[in-house]
C-alpha cells in the first residue's frame, strides 16, 4: 500500500469537496478497494472515507413507497433491515461472508460495478433510481459496462430508492473459487410488468433480458422461459465457465429465479 | 478392540489436544510472531515474466531510496551453491537425472513467475517494496514451455540452456518386467485404456511461509526461524550444500507451524537468502510471503498426465498394468520432486491387487512453471487415482460390478511382495470393504439414488481402495533408490528429578497433535499421567537430529524411537528401583508407575527412583550412571501399508453440472491407533484435500504466457465447509504394522490419497445412471467441465 491521506468527513457536502481534491479517491467498505491499495494497483493521494456521514446510512420508506437504502448502508444492514423487500434482503444476506456483509456498502458496490456483483442486478431489476450529491439517475442509465457507471468523476451515490414489486427473487449461481456470481439472476415482477437482470455473465456487465421480461410479463412462470435462450458470442469465458456455459444458465438459473419468486 | 472413548488415557484414549489451548486461543507462537530487536524487512523483486534472458538487473536508483539497508541481486551468489534437490533418480538406461542448478536469486536467466530476481533489504517493508519498484530490470522474453507435450516435443525451447533436453529423466519401472507386460497385454482377454490428468494444486496451509535469518557476530553463530515440517533437514541442506556453514554454528528453528501438507518440507531460496542477509547486513532479517508470493513460490504439487491400461482375462483377473506419465517438475527441481513421481508413485502401483505384471514409465519433464513436489500423500494419489479409475472403468466396460471386480482380484496372504519392488507386511482388504459396505450403507443406495431422481438429480455412488506406503523410511534401501539423505528418527527422553518427563523429537508437529498423542504413549509404557510429559519439537539446538515430519511418518518412525528410548529409561530405571528395594532388577516388575519385587509387596514409586537417579545418594554409583535421560534412533527395516476403501455418494444437478457430494465414507486399516479422535480428524482433513482436489482445485497456467491463472483465491477453489457432508469414518480395521514397536502404519495422508478416485467414480456412475455415456472428466469436476461432458455424450 502506498502512503495517503484519509478524511472521514461526516456530512455529503463534505465528502464533495474533499473528493474535489487531487487524485481523492471514495472509500466505502473497501471491500474492493483496500486489497486493490494492498496490491499496489492504485494510488490514491487521498481516501475520503463516506462511512461516517448520517444521511448515508439506514432504510425508510419513502413517500411513493419506495425502499430508500443510504449509499453507505452495509450489506448486513440491508439483510437485516430490509424486510419489505424480502428478495433485496435475501440477495444483501448472501453476499460475501460475514465480513463482507458487515464493511461492503451498497453504494460502494453500485459504484464500482463489479460485472459479477449481485447488487447491481438487484437495482437493474427492480428499476431503483440512484440518487447521488447532484442527481437522480434511473438504472436503466446507470450501468454503462464493466465497471462502468454513469458516475462523473467526484459523483457519490448517495440512496438508492427501490420500487417494491409483488414478487421478486434473487438466484446466484456461484464461481466456486471467489462465490462471486458465475450467473446471477434477479427477476422483480411490478404490476405492470417483470424485470430481469442478470449479473456474472456479460462482458458488458450488469443487463436487462428483455426475451424473458415480455414472456414472464404474460405469464410468470419457469414454462414461460421454455426456448428463450441468449447469445453466447457477449458472454464472459473463462476458467470457471465457458461463453456457451453461461448462456446456458442464464436460463436455468432464470426459471429457478421465477420459480421461488415471493 | 475397545469402542472410542472407552479408554480414558494411554494408548487408546482420545485424549484432547492439548495444544489447541494455544492455537484457538491466539495464544500460537508462529514464525511471523518472531521478532527480532533490530531487524530489517526483505521484499523480494519476483519476475513477472515465464521465461527471459536477465540483460541486466540495475539497483542503483533503488539503493538511494530511504531506509535501503542493502540490495542483492543474483550475482551476489554465485559464490555460493545451488538449492539442492534430496534425491538423484537414475533412469531407464542407467544414467543420472538432469539436475540444473537453482540459484537462490536468478542469474542469466529468468524461468518462472514468481522467481527471486533480486532482494531488497530495509527497515521497513514498505521502504523495501517503494525501492523495489526502483529496480530497473532488463529482459527479452523468450517463448514459455507450459504443457508438459509441447517441452517433451523435438526442438522445444528449452528451460534450461546447459540441459539437453526438457526432460529431467526417463523413468522404467520395473524396467526388466517391460517385455513380459507387453506379452500380458497380446494375450489380454479385455484392456481398458485411460488418458487422465492428475491436476495440479497449491496447498495453500493457513500459514505463509515466513523466514528470519539473525546472526550473531561475536560467535559467528546463525539462527534460521521458518516455517518448516524438518529443522534439520533445512539445516543439513543450506549449511552444507548451499551456504556452506558449519552445522554447529547453525541453528533452525520451526516453532508453531500453521499447516505443511509437504510444501514446508522443501529448503526454499527465502530461507538461504534470509540466512546469508543477515550476516552481510549484520541484521536480523526478516521475510513473510504475502498469499499472492505464496502462490507463485511455494512448491505445487501433482501435474501427472498419465495414459494408463488395465489387461484382464476372460474371468476378469487382473494379468497386467502398465502406465505412461509425463510429471511436471515445473522450472527447477524442489527438494524431493524426482522421488515424487518416480519411487513414491510407481511402487504403489500394485495397489490392493494381486496384478502380476506392472511397467510403469515417467518422464519428468521441466517447464517454465513454479517447481512442483510432494503434496501430502505425493505420488500415493497419483497412482491410486489412476488405478482406482480404470479399474471403475473396466468395470463398467465388463458389465461388471465394481466392488465384486475388486474384491476378485485383492491381495489376501501377507507378506505379499508386488511386482513394483515393495513387500505388504500385513493388511485385510476385504475386512476394510466389509466395514465399508456396512458404513456407506449400499443397500440403502437404490433408495437413495430413487429419491434423488424424484428431484430431478442423478445420483452415483463411487467407491475404491486404496494403499499407501508410510513411515518413510528404511534407510538403506532409499539410499540405493537415491535418496540423498537418511529417513530414520531420533527421539530423547529426559527424565526430570521430580518424575516428569521432556521427550525431544525429531518429528515436527504442524496440526498433527504430536504434543497431544506422543506422551499417550510414554504414559503408557510408565504408568504415569499423560500430564507429566511434554514434547519439544522444532529447534536444533534442543532436540536431536530427526528428519522431521512427511509421509505419514512421525508415529510410526519417531514414535517407534520414542518406544525404543522409553524402553532404555525403563530398563535403567529398574536397576534404581531394584538398588532401592535390595532386590534383582530382573524382578523388578513397573505398574501404573509403581516398581514392585515381583511376589512381594515391597515397592517404590516413580518419583522416588527418579529423584534417587537425581540425587545419588543412596544409589549404585559403581554399577550404573546417575541422572536418567536416553536417546534412541530408529530407522524401520520397512514402509508400514495403511490401506482402506472410500465411498462417496454425489448428487449431479444436470441443468447444471453441479455436483454435491451427500455422503462419504472411509473404512482405513492404520493398524493400532494411539488417539482415535486425532486419527479421526486428520482423516476428516484428508478427506476436504481429497475432495478439494476432485471438485474444486485446479492450479492452471496461461499456456502462452506462462502466467499463473490462478493467482489467488479469487481463481483458485479451496474447498469451504459447506462444500463437504459429515463424514462417517471407522478405523476399527486394524491389522497392526509387524515391523515396528507400536504397530502402527501413519494416517496423516490416506484421506486425500484414498478420496479423490470415489469422487469421480461416484460423478460418473450419476451421469451414467441419467443416460449418459460418459466415460471419464478429468479434475477438478467444476459444473463447467460436467456440463459439458453432459452435453457432448
Amino acid at each position: 500500500m502506498y502512503n495517503f491521506e484519509f478524511e472521514k468527513p461526516s456530512s455529503i457536502a463534505d465528502a464533495v469537496a474533499a473528493l474535489g481534491g487531487d487524485e481523492a479517491q471514495a472509500l466505502g467498505g473497501g471491500q474492493t478497494l483496500i486489497p486493490t491499495l494492498k496490491q499496489r494497483l492504485a494510488s490514491p493521494t487521498t481516501l475520503v472515507s463516506l462511512s461516517n456521514i448520517p444521511e448515508m446510512q439506514g432504510i425508510c420508506t419513502g413517500d411513493d413507497g419506495a425502499l430508500c437504502i443510504g449509499g453507505a448502508t452495509t450489506h448486513g444492514a440491508v439483510a437485516s433491515g430490509a424486510g419489505a423487500y424480502p428478495g433485496l434482503a435475501a440477495l444483501a444476506g448472501h453476499i460475501g461472508d460475514p465480513a463482507v456483509r458487515n464493511r461492503g456498502t451498497i453504494g460502494g458496490s453500485l459504484a464500482n460495478n463489479d460485472p459479477s456483483a449481485c447488487y447491481p442486478a438487484a437495482a437493474l431489476a427492480s428499476g431503483a433510481t440512484l440518487v447521488t450529491n447532484t442527481r437522480e439517475i434511473a438504472s436503466d442509465d446507470y450501468f454503462v459496462g464493466m465497471f462502468e457507471t454513469a458516475l462523473e468523476e467526484g459523483e457519490i451515490v448517495t440512496e438508492v430508492r427501490f420500487p417494491i414489486p409483488q414478487a421478486s427473487h434473487y438466484e446466484k449461481f456461484v464461481q466456486p473459487a471467489s462465490r462471486f456470481a458465475l450467473v446471477g439472476v434477479m427477476v422483480a415482477k411490478f404490476a405492470d410488468g417483470v424485470r430481469v437482470a442478470i449479473t456474472g455473465a456479460s462482458e458488458e456487465g450488469v443487463f436487462r433480458w428483455a426475451e424473458a421480461e415480455t414472456a414472464l410479463s404474460v405469464n410468470f412462470s419457469p414454462d414461460a422461459l421454455d426456448g428463450l435462450t441468449l447469445d453466447a458470442d457477449n458472454m464472459i469465458g473463462d476458467l470457471h465457465g465457458s461463453k456457451e456455459y453461461r448462456a446456458h444458465l442464464c436460463g436455468v438459473i432464470a426459471k429457478r429465479a421465477v420459480a421461488k419468486a415471493a | 478392540m475397545p469402542k472410542d472413548g472407552e479408554i480414558k488415557s494411554g494408548i487408546g484414549a482420545s485424549s484432547k489436544r492439548r495444544e489447541d489451548v494455544r492455537f484457538l486461543t491466539g495464544n500460537g507462537n508462529y514464525t511471523d510472531d518472531i521478532n527480532i530487536r533490530g531487524q530489517a524487512y526483505v521484499f523480494f523483486l519476483r519476475s513477472d515474466v515465464a521465461h527471459g534472458t536477465l540483460n541486466s538487473v540495475d539497483t542503483s536508483a533503488a539503493s538511494a531510496m530511504p531506509g535501503v539497508v542493502q540490495i542483492f541481486t543474483g550475482a551476489d551468489f554465485e559464490a555460493v551453491g545451488g538449492i539442492p534437490c534430496g534425491w538423484e533418480v537414475t533412469d531407464k538406461h542407467g544414467q543420472p537425472m538432469q539436475e540444473p542448478k537453482h540459484p537462490v536469486l536468478a542469474h542469466g536467466k529468468v524461468r518462472h513467475v514468481g522467481e527471486p530476481i533480486a532482494a531488497v533489504v530495509a527497515d521497513s517493508l514498505e521502504q523495501a517494496r517503494d525501492a523495489a519498484e526502483a529496480i530497473e530490470v532488463d529482459i527479452s522474453e523468450l517463448p514459455a514451455v507450459i504443457n508438459m507435450k509441447d517441452a517433451f516435443k523435438e526442438g522445444a525451447t528449452k528451460v534450461h540452456d546447459d540441459l539437453t533436453s526438457n526432460l529431467c529423466y526417463d523413468w522404467g519401472f520395473v524396467e526388466e518386467n517391460k517385455g513380459a507386460v507387453e506379452e500380458a497385454f497380446k494375450n489380454a482377454h479385455h484392456v481398458t485404456t485411460l488418458e487422465l490428468v492428475n491436476n495440479r494444486l497449491v496447498a495453500n496451509p493457513m500459514e505463509p511461509r515466513v523466514a528470519i535469518g539473525d546472526y550473531a557476530r561475536s560467535d559467528e553463530q546463525h539462527t534460521l526461524y521458518t516455517t518448516s515440517q524438518n529443522p534439520h533437514v533445512i539445516r543439513l541442506l543450506m549449511g552444507a550444500f548451499v551456504l556452506g556453514i558449519p552445522e554447529h554454528k547453525l541453528r533452525v528453528v520451526a516453532p508453531d507451524v500453521g499447516g505443511g501438507f509437504g510444501t514446508k518440507i522443501f529448503h526454499y531460496q527465502e530461507e538461504a537468502f534470509c540466512t546469508f542477509a543477515a550476516k552481510a547486513c549484520n541484521r536480523p532479517v526478516k521475510w513473510t510471503s504475502s498469499r499472492s508470493e505464496a502462490f507463485m513460490s511455494d512448491a505445487h504439487g501433482r501435474d501427472h498426465v498419465t495414459t494408463i491400461q488395465l489387461a484382464l482375462d476372460k474371468d476378469n483377473n487382473f494379468t497386467a498394468l502398465r502406465t505412461d506419465t509425463l510429471a511436471n517438475m515445473g522450472a527447477y527441481l524442489s527438494t524431493f520432486a524426482s522421488s515424487v513421481p518416480t519411487w513414491l508413485h510407481g511402487t504403489l502401483m500394485a495397489g490392493n491387487y494381486k496384478t502380476p505384471l506392472i511397467y510403469v514409465n515417467v518422464k519428468a519433464m521441466f517447464t517454465n512453471t513454479v517447481p512442483v513436489d510432494a503434496y501430502r500423500g505425493a505420488g500415493r494419489p497419483e497412482a491410486t487415482y489412476q488405478i482406482e479409475r480404470v479399474i471403475d472403468m473396466a468395470a463398467r466396460e465388463l458389465g461388471a460390478d465394481p466392488v465384486a471386480l475388486r474384491r476378485q482380484n485383492y491381495v489376501t496372504e501377507f507378506p505379499y511382495a508386488t511386482p513394483v519392488a515393495v513387500e505388504y507386511d500385513t493388511g485385510d482388504y476385504h475386512a476394510t470393504m466389509d466395514k465399508l459396505e456396512e458404513i456407506a450403507d449400499f443397500t440403502g443406495f437404490e433408495a437413495r439414488r430413487k429419491e434423488s431422481e424424484a428431484k430431478g438429480k442423478w445420483r452415483g455412488l463411487g467407491i475404491n481402495n486404496y494403499i499407501e506406503a508410510c513411515g518413510i523410511a528404511p534407510s538403506n534401501l532409499v539410499g540405493q533408490l537415491g535418496a540423498r539423505a537418511g529417513l530414520y528418527d531420533a527421539a530423547t527422553v529426559r527424565v526430570n528429578a521430580t518424575g516428569s518427563i521432556s521427550v525431544m523429537v525429531g518429528a515436527h508437529s504442524h496440526g498433527q497433535g504430536h504434543e497431544t498423542a506422543f506422551p499417550q504413549v510414554v504414559a503408557d509404557m510408565i504408568g504415569i499421567d499423560e500430564s507429566q510429559i511434554d514434547i519439544v519439537h522444532g529447534d536444533t539446538s534442543k532436540i536431536p537430529f530427526g528428519m522431521g515430519t512427511y509421509g505419514s511418518r512421525s508415529l510410526a518412525v519417531c514414535g517407534s524411537a520414542m518406544v525404543r528410548a522409553t524402553e532404555k529409561i525403563i530398563a535403567k530405571a529398574k536397576k534404581i528401583a531394584a538398588h532401592l528395594l535390595e532386590a534383582s532388577d530382573t524382578d523388578i516388575e513397573l505398574k501404573d508407575g509403581m516398581f514392585s519385587v515381583a511376589g512381594t509387596d515391597k515397592s517404590v514409586a516413580w518419583g522416588d527412583v527418579t529423584l534417587a537417579a537425581y540425587v545419588p545418594h543412596n544409589y549404585p554409583l559403581e554399577e550404573i550412571e546417575p541422572g536418567l535421560e536416553e536417546t534412541a534412533f530408529y530407522d524401520p527395516s520397512n514402509f508400514t501399508y495403511p490401506a482402506g476403501a472410500y465411498a462417496c455418494e454425489v448428487e449431479v444437478d444436470p441443468d447444471t453440472g453441479k455436483v454435491t457430494i451427500e455422503r462419504f465414507a472411509a473404512a482405513d486399516d492404520f493398524g493400532n491407533v494411539i488417539n482415535p479422535m486425532i486419527v479421526s480428524g486428520q482423516v476428516h482433513g484428508g478427506i476436504a484435500q481429497g475432495v478439494g482436489q476432485a471438485l474444486l482445485e485446479g492450479c492452471s497456467y496461461d499456456e502462452e504466457s506462462g502466467q499463473l491463472l490462478t493467482g489467488s483465491y479469487m481463481d483458485y477453489a479451496m474447498p469451504r465447509a459447506d462444500d463437504l457432508p459429515f463424514y462417517s469414518v471407522d478405523h476399527s480395521c486394524q491389522t497392526p504394522c509387524t515391523h515396528n514397536p507400536l504397530g502402527v502404519k501413519g494416517c496423516g495422508e490416506a484421506g486425500a490419497i484414498g478420496s479423490p478416485p470415489s469422487v469421480v467414480n461416484a460423478v460418473i456412475d450419476a451421469l451414467n445412471s441419467g443416460g449418459k455415456k460418459v466415460a471419464h472428466i478429468d479434475m477438478p469436476l467444476t459444473p463447467d467441465r460436467v456440463w459439458n461432458a453432459i452435453n457432448n455424450a
